[in-house]
């Protein structure tokens, strides 16, 4: 795979005979190794409570949020058009009253992130391990968005 | 119980996690392989033994991050640090703002950037380039970004060339990364009391 079919490069619009295609490649391992994260953070072997659809629908949510929505249309593909989020990262007799406003709150108010808010998933039974796995998908869609919105800055200024 | 440190310091905290991390008696081979502990590196923070419990994730980021943060070329290191820090500011995250803060201070050999920084946050008075450079990355890292043209222009008005604004974006976004795993999986707390 060429770096500019990477999926970040590919949704902010780089071409490889940009100028700005010549500065991303002299960081082509920067953008190789972006692509290893997506899948190690997107369709992990070891995937816990969050089988490969609902994280592609994790980050449908998380990029759609941040207006990104070249990259949500990417993340989409993947989802099935029955899937329903809500009900599929549902917690026996805790819906979606602690996932998704964790979700949402890390992703996009996160400076507000507070114990409480690790306790809460805790106390429904969410595994440590799970958490970590939820924040780095989190994380790693809230770098991915701010990579491509930022490119495709630089691309419609030089 | 230790005190939770709220406000931004160059004194780097430490780090509590709100999970349990990974022990090492009990790691998988996996785990090992990825903490890349050999029987004479034993030594493993709290917080990358905490990311041990997602190994994959945790194997592909460390490269990954030191690629942006230290590879040859492009923007200099110490306005990386500068990149990292506003989304740390941005984000809250008080322990990574305090290592990248003492980064920027120990690279610019200087602590008038930082100083400022600290005492006047956002409204800080800061030279025409540090100033455009942190402007880029703090609207960058808001949520939603709300970095626009006009911040790109700001960039090339102070000299800054394609490749030093590519590192940029890429410094500042990684920190959207960092600072969601810090800031999310833990808290600072006073350097000199036990975790």
């Amino acid at each position: 795979m060429s770096i500019f079919e990477t999926s970040t490069l590919g949704v902010s619009g780089v071409s490889a005979e940009s100028s700005l295609g010549e500065a991303v490649s002299t960081r082509s391992n920067v953008f190789e190794m972006t692509q290893l994260a997506e899948s190690a953070v997107l369709r992990p072997l070891e995937y816990g409570m969050f089988p490969h659809e609902v994280r592609a629908a994790l980050a449908y949510r998380i990029a759609i949020s941040a207006g990104e929505t070249r990259l949500a249309e990417y993340y989409a593909a993947s989802v099935g058009n029955e899937f329903n989020l809500s009900d599929s990262i549902m917690i026996e007799g805790e819906p979606e009253s602690t996932l998704i406003p964790f979700i949402d709150k890390a992703a996009n108010d996160t400076k507000n992130i507070v114990a409480e808010d690790i306790s809460k998933l805790q106390a429904v039974g969410v595994s440590d391990a799970d958490i970590v796995r939820l924040c780095e998908l989190i994380a790693f869609v809230a770098y991915q968005v701010r990579v491509a919105a930022g490119l495709r800055l630089m691309n419609g200024a030089i | 119980m230790s005190k939770v440190l709220h406000k931004f310091t160059r004194k780097v905290p430490k780090w509590r996690p709100r999970v349990e991390p990974v022990k090492l008696d009990d790691a998988t081979p996996a785990q090992l392989d990825a903490l890349k502990v050999t029987p004479s590196n034993t030594k493993v923070s709290e917080y990358v033994l905490t990311l041990a419990h997602d190994v994959e994730s945790l194997k592909v980021r460390s490269p990954l991050f030191n690629a942006i943060m230290y590879d040859k070329g492009g923007m200099s290191r110490t306005e990386r640090e500068l990149g990292a820090l506003a989304a740390s500011m941005v984000n809250r995250c008080v322990y990574c703002a305090a290592v990248h803060a003492d980064r920027h201070a120990k690279l610019s050999k200087s602590t008038e950037v930082t100083d400022k920084l600290l005492a006047r946050g956002f409204h800080a008075e800061l030279s025409p380039r540090d100033a455009a450079i942190f402007e880029f990355a703090r609207k960058l890292s808001e949520s939603p970004p709300q970095a626009n043209a006009d911040d790109v222009a700001a960039l090339q008005k102070v000299g800054l060339r394609d490749d030093e604004i590519l590192d940029l974006i890429l410094s500042s976004s990684l920190f959207g990364w960092a600072n969601r795993l810090m800031h999310v999986l833990g808290d600072p707390i006073q350097p000199d009391e036990d975790v």
